[in-house]
């Protein structure tokens, strides 16, 4: 039954560019993995932090800075921003779980601040203009991932699509498979009961700051694709808009359900795109629909969905 | 898992091979329809000076041009980038590939401008720059797609510049926009500062949409300059002129020079307060018959007078159109061999001319803000000072770094 469900979302995903916009096609996979890496975080050890854009925006400067101005292959670019998210991460997180609940999502907030900070004023990100004209590049040095194919008439950028919903899958399956190993477990019993699971003998920061370590340098690979897709890094990556969405997302779509995020993802960026000419009115609209769900379905809705099928998904 | 894997990548491999390559363009109209989109700041500091009076000069452009050209319908399209580059980019890309649009214009701020600009060039399609001021776009930037249009940094900084050193301005303090625009701005006007004979004592960068500007008036105050430029434009620049004006910065003998200002700017501050202010503007609504006749027609409309942004959308959009009707199709390439040979003459660009690097050069003004006493009407906002003729307000073809430009 689950396999099926895995198998069917994967053809979905193959044969998505040839239905929808596929640049809004992967918008939506790096936004799903980003908002999928902090679940790891929210929803599996139950920690809150406030600024997860700054793994996901620092990491698209720097891949974006790799490629562009040191002439890395792109799969190298993206290595580079997540190992750059992940190292970020754990400077970030040895410093937050020090501290419990508020605290820790202040000092998370804080810390992401200052990266916004550097993102504005370092010579390479551009300030306020960004870091523009990201190329593409030749995946492995051979495939071009400019290519483009004819689709119902539309150019289609094939080789990229497929690059980015790689590394969705990529990522996605690792995030599923810590939440399944026994560390993941170790990781729910540190969310459900703190002391408790201190008392059986864990080193309870240590796990923390492993996943804090694995989460931001997920969310780095989102941001890393992000900036290859849009062939630019912006401070709107790095911003604690961005940190803010991604609690969104997650909340929305059913924290600490694994398929959550996901959902959460595309209806939040969707419903970005869709009302993107009513103006000002989207942060209205998107406000009113968490407060509804935070009323009316406080498990998001894969989470309600879970419960009504008696399922965990 | 293994499997799964094995099967994803099988599937991409056969996806792969049964979609042929992007075909070629054609003569004619391509896909039926001239779509041209306005993308713009719709909704921020700069929506008064371009904002949707920019797409009402387009869609007036379009019903006088006749709705159709080579007997396709023309489409109007809006857009707000929100002066956010990655929104105007993720914009421009959709349009691009999904709605088929042909020509982009409007691009206020030039952070979204450089941008769309770029992609423009990657694209194949035209980019036609009526708000946005930086020289980048038609130096390191151009591309063979890329049309500015209405005015640029260079101009600005040349002729206010030159006009407040030769009135005695000689010490200069910057207040300066933090993104490309400012920096372009500061940068070109030091250049003819410096040639004047005057000094630059120092700047202060300040976020793009500012509403405090205190901290940053006190620097330039304590400078001890005569002058106070204003590298910034928009709700920018009437914000840091009221604030100067409750600093009491004026009546201490320093003088602020606004680089670029628009009419809609001194409509918000009042004249009492702007009087006697000199800037540089591309357009002015009541410089002469054919200019009143359309700012009449405009305001109609729009309820408020046309910008030289608003105006030039307009003549940008007119000329686009009567050079696809002269090359007899919308290829890119033959529209913009068209206009760049073409002389471009209406009433908003006198004598002009757009240059192998993308430059649309054209009569430039110094402006004077007039007294209270000396406005007649709501809208009778300025007096020409002095006419700058496009070959002296413009950088000159041979300064240029575009690539495009033969040396």
């Amino acid at each position: 039954m689950n396999k099926k469900i895995w198998i069917a979302l994967i053809l979905l995903g193959l044969l998505a560019p040839f239905v929808v916009y596929p640049v809004f096609m992967m918008k939506l996979l790096c936004f799903a993995l980003f908002a999928s890496a902090f679940n790891l975080l929210l929803g599996y050890t139950g920690l809150l932090s406030f600024g997860h854009a700054a793994f996901f925006g620092g990491a698209s400067y720097i891949t974006g800075h790799l490629v562009k101005n040191s002439g890395l292959t792109p799969e190298l670019g993206v290595l580079g921003g997540t190992l750059f998210a992940g190292l970020l991460g754990y400077l970030v997180g040895s410093l937050a779980i020090r501290r419990q609940g508020i605290y820790f999502a202040m000092v998370t907030l804080a810390l992401a601040q200052i990266v916004y900070f550097v993102a504005l004023k370092a010579p390479f990100t551009g300030g306020e203009d960004g870091l523009q004209g990201i190329p593409r590049g030749d995946l492995f040095g051979f495939i071009d991932l400019n290519q483009v194919y004819s689709v119902g008439g539309n150019p289609v950028a094939l080789n990229l699509y497929y690059f980015v919903f790689v590394l969705f899958c990529l990522g996605f399956w690792i995030i599923h498979r810590t939440i399944h190993s026994p560390f993941g477990q170790v990781l729910k019993a540190i969310r459900e009961n703190e002391p408790r699971a201190v008392s059986l003998g864990y080193k309870v920061e240590r796990f923390k700051l492993m996943a804090f370590v694995l989460s931001a340098a997920l969310s780095g690979m989102a941001g890393s694709m992000k900036s290859l897709v849009f062939q630019l890094a912006s401070l709107t990556d790095v911003s604690w808009h961005t940190s803010g969405e991604v609690v969104l997302m997650t909340l929305l779509g059913g924290v600490g359900t694994v398929l959550g995020p996901l959902v959460g993802a595309f209806t939040v960026v969707t419903l970005q795109s869709e009302l993107s000419s009513v103006g000002s009115w989207i942060t209205v609209i998107i406000g009113v629909t968490f407060v509804i769900c935070v009323l009316l379905f406080r498990r998001g809705v894969v989470g309600e969905l879970g419960r009504l099928l008696k399922k965990s998904l | 898992m293994k499997n799964l894997f094995s099967n994803v990548a099988l599937s991409v491999a056969v996806l792969a091979m049964t979609s042929g390559m992007a075909g070629a363009a054609s003569k004619g109209v391509s896909d039926g329809v001239v779509k041209i989109g306005v993308l713009t700041d719709m909704s921020g500091v700069y929506s008064t000076l371009g904002g949707k009076g920019t797409q009402v000069g387009v869609e007036m452009a379009v019903k006088d041009f006749g709705g159709k050209v080579l007997g396709k319908p023309i489409q109007v399209i809006g857009a707000d980038h929100q002066n956010k580059a990655d929104i105007a980019s993720a914009k421009a890309r959709e349009w691009f590939d999904n709605e088929k649009v042909d020509m982009i214009t409007g691009l206020l701020n030039s952070g979204c401008a450089l941008a769309v600009q770029k992609l423009g060039g990657e694209k194949k399609r035209i980019t036609m720059n009526t708000g946005a001021a930086s020289t980048e776009l038609t130096n390191k930037a151009c591309t063979p797609y890329s049309i500015h249009y209405v005015y640029d940094t260079y101009a600005l900084g040349k002729v206010t510049g030159q006009a407040v050193v030769q009135n005695g301005g000689k010490s200069w303090f910057f207040l300066t926009a933090d993104y490309a625009f400012g920096h372009s701005l500061e940068e070109n006007t030091t250049k003819f500062v410096k040639a004047g004979g005057g000094k630059i004592l120092g700047s202060v960068r300040h976020p793009l949409s500012t509403a405090d500007f205190s901290s940053y008036l006190l620097q330039a105050q304590s400078s001890g300059a005569q002058i106070i430029g204003l590298a910034n434009a928009g709700g920018d620049t009437t914000n840091a002129i009221k604030q100067a004006r409750e600093f009491g910065i004026d009546k201490k003998g320093q003088t602020l020079v606004g680089l670029l200002i628009f009419d809609t700017d001194i409509k918000s501050l009042g004249l009492s307060v702007a009087q006697g202010m000199q800037f540089t503007s591309g357009f002015y609504w009541d410089r002469d018959k054919a200019t009143r006749d359309f700012a009449k027609r405009y305001y109609a409309i729009h309820k408020a007078m046309p910008t030289m942004d608003q105006a030039g959308a307009y003549s940008a959009t007119m000329n686009y159109l009567k050079a696809i009707k002269a090359a007899g199709t919308d290829d890119p390439d033959a529209v913009m061999a068209k206009l760049k040979s073409m002389d471009i003459s209406d009433f908003f660009a006198v004598n002009g001319k757009i240059r192998a690097d993308g430059r649309m050069v054209h009569d430039m003004y110094l402006m004077e803000v007039k007294k209270p006493s000396e406005s007649k009407g709501e809208w009778d906002l300025l007096k020409i000072v002095k006419t700058v003729p496009a070959a002296d307000a413009f950088m000159p073809l041979s300064e240029s770094t575009c690539s495009m430009v033969k040396k």
